[in-house]
C-alpha cells in the first residue's frame, strides 16, 4: 500500500495503486465499460491510457452514459 | 414516397427522437424505445459510480450499434462545461452528432442562450455535428444556424412540463426561415401536441418525460411514433383552408323536391 497515490477521482480523494491509466481502469473494474477520462481538464484518447501517468493531486473524471432527455 | 430526415451527415427513417430519462428500470426503457420505432436516442454523460462499478449500463439495454446514441449536456449552465461534457462523449462512443443544451436556471431549465451561442462556435470548430436545443426565438434559432448546427430544436414549452406547445406561430416562423431541420424539444406531453409540432412544419419531434411518465410507456411510444407519422403526413398534405362559415359536404343541386 506504500506505494499508491492519493487522486482526485470524480470529486473525491482516493488511494490508487496504477500507476498509468490503464492500470486505474482495471483496477476499478471498468475495462469492459464504456467510459471516457479526463486527466486535469484533457481528454485522454483511450489508446494513451497505458503511457498516462498518474500523479499525486491528479483530478481524474471518469464518465460514462446514463439515462437522460 | 421517401422522406427521410437529414441531419448533418446522417439519415434517419424516424422523426421522433426519444430521451432515455425518467424510466423506472432499463427494461422499460428498452421497451418503449422499441416501441417508438425511434432511430436516435438521447444520453446523459455523469461521472462513474466508482463504488458500484458492475452495476447494469444504460448501453447494456440500448444498443449503439442499433440506435444513434445523441449524448447531451443536459446540467451544465455554462459553456465549458457542455464543451467539457461532448468531448468526454465523443471519446467514449465516438459520437460526433450531439445535443447541445445549457441551461439558464434551475427552477425553468430554460436555455442560456448566450452561453449556447458560444459553446456551438466551440463545438462546431471541433467537428462535432451540432443539434442545439433552445428558446423559441427566431432570431436566435437563426444565429445557431448560422453558428454552423445542425438542426435548431426550440422548445414547446419548459423541461419536463408537459404542457405542449406555448407558442405555435414561433415555431412556424423558426422552421420558414430555416435551412436545417427543426426539432421540437420540450413540453411534449401528449399525441396531439406532437402531431401538432408536425402539423407546424417541424422536421422531428423530440419526446422523453411524455413516454417515461405515462401510466403505460410502451404504449404512449406508440401513440407518439403514429403522431408524429399522422402530423407529418399532414404538414406535407397540405391541410384545407379554414372558413368562418359552414360549407356543405353533399351536392346543393338534385334534391328530390325540386
Amino acid at each position: 500500500m506504500s506505494d499508491n497515490i492519493d487522486i482526485q477521482l470524480n470529486g473525491e480523494t482516493q488511494s490508487v495503486a496504477a500507476v498509468n491509466l490503464a492500470q486505474l481502469v482495471v483496477e476499478l473494474g471498468l475495462e469492459q465499460r464504456m467510459i471516457a477520462i479526463e486527466r486535469n481538464l484533457e481528454v485522454v484518447p483511450k489508446s494513451q491510457y497505458d503511457v498516462t501517468r498518474l500523479h499525486e493531486g491528479d483530478r481524474i473524471e471518469l464518465v460514462h452514459m446514463i439515462g437522460g432527455g | 414516397m421517401s422522406d427521410v430526415l437529414k441531419v448533418g451527415t446522417y439519415t434517419f427513417n424516424s422523426r421522433l427522437i426519444v430521451g432515455s430519462g425518467k424510466y423506472k428500470d432499463f427494461e422499460t426503457t428498452k421497451a418503449a424505445t422499441e416501441a417508438s420505432d425511434a432511430e436516435m436516442i438521447t444520453v446523459a454523460i455523469r461521472r462513474v459510480n466508482i463504488t458500484d462499478p458492475g452495476k447494469e449500463n444504460l448501453l447494456d439495454y440500448i444498443d449503439p450499434k442499433k440506435y444513434t446514441i445523441l449524448p447531451n449536456t443536459a446540467g451544465c449552465f455554462n459553456a465549458e462545461d457542455a464543451v467539457r461534457t461532448l468531448r468526454l462523449a465523443r471519446e467514449a462512443g465516438g459520437w460526433d452528432l450531439v445535443k447541445l443544451e445549457v441551461l439558464g436556471d434551475m427552477e425553468t431549465l430554460y436555455p442560456n442562450v448566450v452561453e449556447t451561442i458560444k459553446a456551438a462556435e466551440t463545438l462546431v470548430a471541433e467537428g462535432f455535428q451540432v443539434m442545439v436545443y433552445t428558446n423559441d426565438d427566431p432570431i436566435v434559432a437563426r444565429r445557431l444556424e448560422e453558428v454552423g448546427c445542425v438542426a435548431v430544436m426550440p422548445l414547446g414549452n419548459p423541461i419536463g412540463s408537459g404542457r405542449g406547445l406555448a407558442n405555435p406561430f414561433n415555431i412556424r416562423v423558426i422552421k420558414q426561415r430555416a435551412n436545417v431541420p427543426i426539432v421540437v424539444d420540450a413540453g411534449i406531453g401528449t399525441a396531439s401536441d406532437a402531431a401538432k409540432a408536425m402539423e407546424l412544419g417541424a422536421d422531428a419531434a423530440l419526446i422523453n418525460t411524455a413516454i417515461a411518465e405515462a401510466r403505460d410507456e410502451c404504449l404512449m411510444a406508440t401513440a407518439m411514433r403514429d403522431a408524429v407519422r399522422a402530423g407529418r403526413a399532414a404538414f406535407l398534405a397540405g391541410r384545407m383552408q379554414k372558413r368562418a362559415f359552414a360549407n356543405a359536404s353533399s351536392p346543393t343541386e338534385g334534391y328530390i323536391w325540386d
